[in-house]
C-alpha cells in the first residue's frame, strides 16, 4: 500500500515542468521533498490533484493501487483519500469555512444522508482549538483577509477534518511563526498514523526537526535525483544544491 | 395519457409540458381584432376595450429602447406570438374543479400542497387565465379581496378603476403599453384597513404553450394601515422558440401600510421576461419589492417605489442570476416626493460563463425636499472569467438636507478557486452553488424559510445545469 509515482511527466503550455519523477511513500511513512525554486514541487502536487492548468503527458500515480489519473476531477481524486496543504491557498469570498468544511464532509456521505450538526461542530471545535485556531474563524470567509500563517494552520485544520489517506503539505511551514510552527507540526504528527502517509515539501530543514520524516528526496528540475535519510536534510542545509547537481551530473 | 416530458428535466423544475385543450385562442400576432376577441372572451366593461385599443397604438407608435437596453430585443418577432389563450375566463376555488390537464401542471410544481402547509391564499395562472383562485375562509372574512384581475374588474369596478393604471401609466414604456393592451390574469387584492394578513398570498405563473406570451396584470391596494406579504413564483417548459412574459404590477400603500412583493422567477432561457413594477407608498407607508430573477434569456426589471407621503419607505432587494447566455438586466427605481423619505436598494447579481448581469439604479430626490435618505448597495460576482458586469447607478440628489450612500463591489471566483474546493472533496457544481449561496446568503435570510429553502435549491440545479 502506498502512493507511487512513476516516470511522471507533465507540461504547462508548452514547457515541460516534470521530467521522469519516480517517487513511492509506502502507507504509515512520511517523505520530505527539498528543491530549488522553481525545480516543479508545487507543479507535483497540483498534478496529483488534478489542476486543469496542468497537462499530464506520461507516467502514472496510484492511489493504493488505484490510478489516480483515471479518477477524473479533482473531487474524485480528494474523495479518494488524496489532500494537498497549498502553498498558496485561495481566498473563497462569502464562504465560511464552517460551511467549507461542512460541505467537503457531505460530499463524502452517500446521496440523501445528511451531515450531523452537532457532532460536526464537536469535531470543528475540538480541532481549532488543537491548532489555536480561534473558534471567531468559522465565520470568516475561507482565508479571505487571512495573515499568512493562518491560510496554513486553516489548510492543517481542513487536513485534520477530512482524514485523508496521503497528504501533500506543499511549504506548510513557510509564513509560520515559531510557536504556529510547533504547533502546526504537533498537528500533523497526532495525524501520522500506518493508515496514512504524508509526502512533505519544504525548504527548511527547522520543520523536519518537528516533523521528522522516514525519507528525504531531493528534486532537481522536474525529476527526483536523490535520496536519503533525514540526515540528507541537515546536509542540504549546511551546503545548499550545488554539490547534488555536481553529483548527480557525475553519475548521469 | 401522459406526455413525454421536454429535455433537461433534472436542470430546472418547471422544465416540462403537457398538451392542453384551449377552448379560445386568438391566434398569432396582435392587431385590433385581437384585442376584440380578448375583450369579447373576458366581457371587458366598453372602458376597458377603449384602454386596450389606446395602449395598442402607443405600444405600435413606441419605438424598441434599443438605444441604451440589449439589442436581442430585436430578436422579438411579435407577429409569430400567440397573445391569449385559455380554458375559460372563471377560475375554479376548489382542485377538483380544475381540469385535470390543468392540475396536474400544478401539482407537480407542488403549488396546492404549499398552499395546504403556509399559505393564506393561491391563485395559479396557466398561460392566460387563472385556473385556480382562492383564499383560506379566515382571510376571506377579514374582508380581504384576492381575486383574478378579470374578476377584480368586473366584481370589484370601484377600487379597481380607481387605481388600475395609476401607478405606470400605459405609456411608461413599450412593454407596459404592451401589457396594457393585452393583459389578461394577474392578481387584483385589496387589504380593508388595518388588517395584517398573517400569512403570505402566492400567485403562480405558469406559461404551457409554445410561442405565447404571457401578460398578466397584478394590482395591489394595502388600505391604511393594513399589511400583506405577496409572492409570485413562475416557471415555464423550455422550448425551442422563444416566449415572452410581460407583466404589469401595481402597488398602492396607503398611509401606513406595508406591502411586501416577493419574485422568485425560474424562467426557461428562452423567455424574454420584461417586467414593469411599481408601487405608490402613501404617508409612512412601506413598500419593500424582493426580487430573484433566475433563468430567462433577457430579463429587463427595475421595480420602483414612487414615495408620494412623508416618511415613505422603499426598499428593493434583488438577486440576479446570469448562467450560460442569460441577461440579467435589473435594478431599482427609487422616487422621493417626500420629507423624511427613505430607501434602500440592495443588489447582487452573480454571473456565470458568459452570462451577463446589468445593473440600472434610478434615485430622485426633489430639490425642495428635506431629511430624505437612500443607500444603493451593487454587489456583483462573477463566476469565470468570460463574465461581464455592468452598473449603471443614476442617482439624482438636489436640495443639501438629503443623504445618498453608494456602494459597489466586484467578486470573482476563478478556475482556481473552483479547483481549490474541489480538491477538498466538493464537485464542481456544488462547489458553486457554496460561493453563489456565501454571496447571497444575507439577502436570502430576509426571504420566508419556506422561499429561501425554495431559492437554495434552484441555485443548486441552475449550478449542477451550468458545469460543462
Ligand atoms: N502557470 C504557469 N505558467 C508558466 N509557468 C509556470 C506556471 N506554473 C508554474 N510554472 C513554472 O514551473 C516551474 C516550476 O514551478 P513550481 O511552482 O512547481 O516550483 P517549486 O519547486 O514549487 O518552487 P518554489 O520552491 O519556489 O515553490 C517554475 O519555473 C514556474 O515558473
Ligand atoms: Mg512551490
Amino acid at each position: 500500500m502506498s502512493l507511487k509515482i512513476e516516470n511522471l511527466t507533465a507540461n504547462i503550455g508548452d514547457r515541460q515542468i516534470l521530467k521522469g519523477l519516480n517517487l513511492e511513500i509506502p502507507k504509515g511513512q512520511v517523505h520530505a521533498i527539498m528543491g530549488k525554486n522553481g525545480s516543479g514541487k508545487s507543479t507535483l502536487a497540483k498534478v496529483m490533484a488534478g489542476h486543469p492548468d496542468y497537462e499530464v503527458t506520461g507516467g502514472s500515480v496510484t492511489l493504493d493501487g488505484l490510478d489516480l489519473f483515471s479518477m477524473g476531477e479533482p473531487d474524485e481524486r480528494s474523495r479518494a483519500g488524496l489532500f494537498v496543504a497549498f502553498q498558496y491557498p485561495m481566498e473563497i469570498p462569502g464562504v465560511t469555512i464552517a460551511n467549507f468544511i461542512r460541505a467537503a464532509l457531505q460530499a463524502r456521505l452517500p446521496e440523501g444522508e445528511e451531515l450531523d450538526a452537532v457532532e460536526y461542530y464537536e469535531e470543528l471545535y475540538k480541532k481549532m482549538d488543537a491548532l489555536k485556531i480561534d473558534r471567531k474563524f468559522t465565520s470568516r470567509a475561507v482565508n479571505e483577509g487571512f495573515s499568512g500563517g493562518e491560510k496554513k494552520r486553516c489548510e492543517i485544520l481542513q487536513m485534520a477534518m477530512l482524514n485523508p489517506v496521503y497528504a501533500v503539505l506543499d511549504e506548510t511551514d513557510s509564513g509560520l511563526d515559531i510557536d504556529a510552527l510547533k504547533i502546526v507540526s504537533d498537528g500533523v504528527n497526532a495525524m501520522r498514523s500506518p493508515e496514512r502517509g504524508f509526502l512533505v515539501i519544504t525548504h527548511y530543514q527547522r520543520l523536519l526537526d518537528y516533523i521528522v520524516p522516514d525519507v528525504v528526496h531531493v528534486m532537481v528540475d522536474g525529476r527526483i535525483v536523490m535520496s536519503g535519510d533525514k540526515t540528507l536534510a541537515h546536509k542540504l542545509e549546511a551546503e545548499g544544491y550545488d554539490w547534488v547537481e555536481k553529483e548527480t551530473l557525475a553519475t548521469a | 395519457m401522459e406526455t413525454k416530458p421536454d429535455i433537461n428535466i433534472d436542470r430546472s423544475i418547471g422544465d416540462f409540458h403537457y398538451d392542453v385543450d384551449y377552448e379560445f385562442d386568438a391566434g398569432t400576432g396582435l392587431t385590433e381584432k385581437t384585442i376584440d376577441y380578448i375583450c369579447d372572451v373576458k366581457k371587458d366593461p366598453d372602458w376597458i376595450r377603449e384602454f386596450r385599443k389606446d395602449a395598442l397604438r402607443k405600444f405600435n407608435s413606441m419605438p424598441m429602447p434599443t438605444h441604451w437596453a440589449s439589442p436581442d430585443l430585436e430578436n422579438i418577432v411579435f407577429d409569430n406570438i400567440r397573445y391569449y389563450l385559455s380554458q375559460g375566463t372563471q377560475p375554479k376555488r376548489s382542485w377538483d374543479d380544475v381540469p385535470e390537464d390543468v392540475k396536474r401542471t400544478f401539482e407537480r410544481l407542488g403549488i396546492p400542497e404549499q398552499e395546504r402547509k403556509f399559505l393564506a391564499g393561491v391563485e395559479a395562472q396557466f398561460d392566460s387565465e387563472a385556473a385556480y383562485s382562492n383564499i383560506k375562509a379566515a382571510v376571506g372574512e377579514q374582508g380581504v379581496i384576492f381575486v383574478g384581475s378579470t374578476e377584480g374588474l368586473q366584481k370589484h369596478p370601484e377600487i379597481f378603476k380607481k387605481w388600475f393604471g395609476k401607478v405606470i401609466p400605459t405609456g411608461d414604456n413599450k412593454f407596459s403599453a404592451l401589457n396594457s393592451a393585452v393583459f389578461s390574469g394577474g392578481s387584483f387584492i385589496y387589504i380593508p384597513p388595518g388588517v395584517k394578513v398573517k400569512h403570505p398570498l402566492q400567485a403562480y405563473f405558469r406559461i404551457n404553450a409554445e410561442n405565447f406570451g404571457q401578460f398578466e396584470r397584478t394590482l395591489i391596494i394595502a388600505d391604511e394601515g393594513s399589511e400583506v406579504m405577496y409572492m409570485e413564483g413562475c416557471t415555464a417548459p423550455k422550448f425551442e422558440t422563444s416566449t415572452l412574459h410581460s407583466a404589469v404590477v401595481e402597488l398602492v400603500a396607503l398611509k401606513g401600510a406595508k406591502i411586501q412583493y416577493i419574485t422568485v422567477q425560474n424562467w426557461s432561457s428562452n423567455v424574454f421576461n420584461l417586467v414593469t413594477k411599481r408601487g405608490l407608498a402613501h404617508e409612512e407607508a412601506e413598500i419593500k419589492w424582493i426580487d430573484c430573477n433566475i433563468g430567462s434569456r433577457l430579463t429587463m426589471k427595475y421595480p420602483g417605489v414612487v414615495m408620494k407621503g412623508r416618511k415613505a419607505r422603499g426598499e428593493v432587494i434583488s438577486i440576479a442570476l446570469a448562467g450560460d447566455g442569460q441577461h440579467q438586466d435589473t435594478g431599482a427605481k427609487m422616487i422621493h416626493a417626500a420629507d423624511e423619505t427613505t430607501s434602500n436598494i440592495v443588489s447582487k447579481s452573480i454571473s456565470i460563463g458568459n452570462g451577463r448581469a446589468t445593473y440600472r439604479g434610478l434615485v430622485q430626490v426633489g430639490r425642495h425636499l428635506k431629511g430624505c435618505k437612500n443607500n444603493t448597495e451593487c454587489d456583483a460576482l462573477l463566476i469565470n472569467t468570460d463574465s461581464r458586469t455592468d452598473t449603471y447607478p443614476a442617482i439624482t440628489v438636489r436640495g443639501k438636507e438629503n443623504a445618498c450612500q453608494h456602494e459597489a463591489s466586484v467578486s470573482k471566483i476563478s478556475a482556481e478557486q473552483i479547483f481549490y474546493m474541489q480538491q477538498r472533496g466538493i464537485p464542481e457544481g456544488a462547489a458553486m452553488s457554496l460561493a453563489v449561496n456565501g454571496f447571497v446568503n444575507d439577502l436570502v435570510q430576509q426571504f420566508p424559510m419556506e422561499y429561501s429553502v425554495e431559492l437554495k435549491r434552484l441555485i443548486d440545479l441552475e449550478m449542477e445545469g451550468s458545469v460543462g
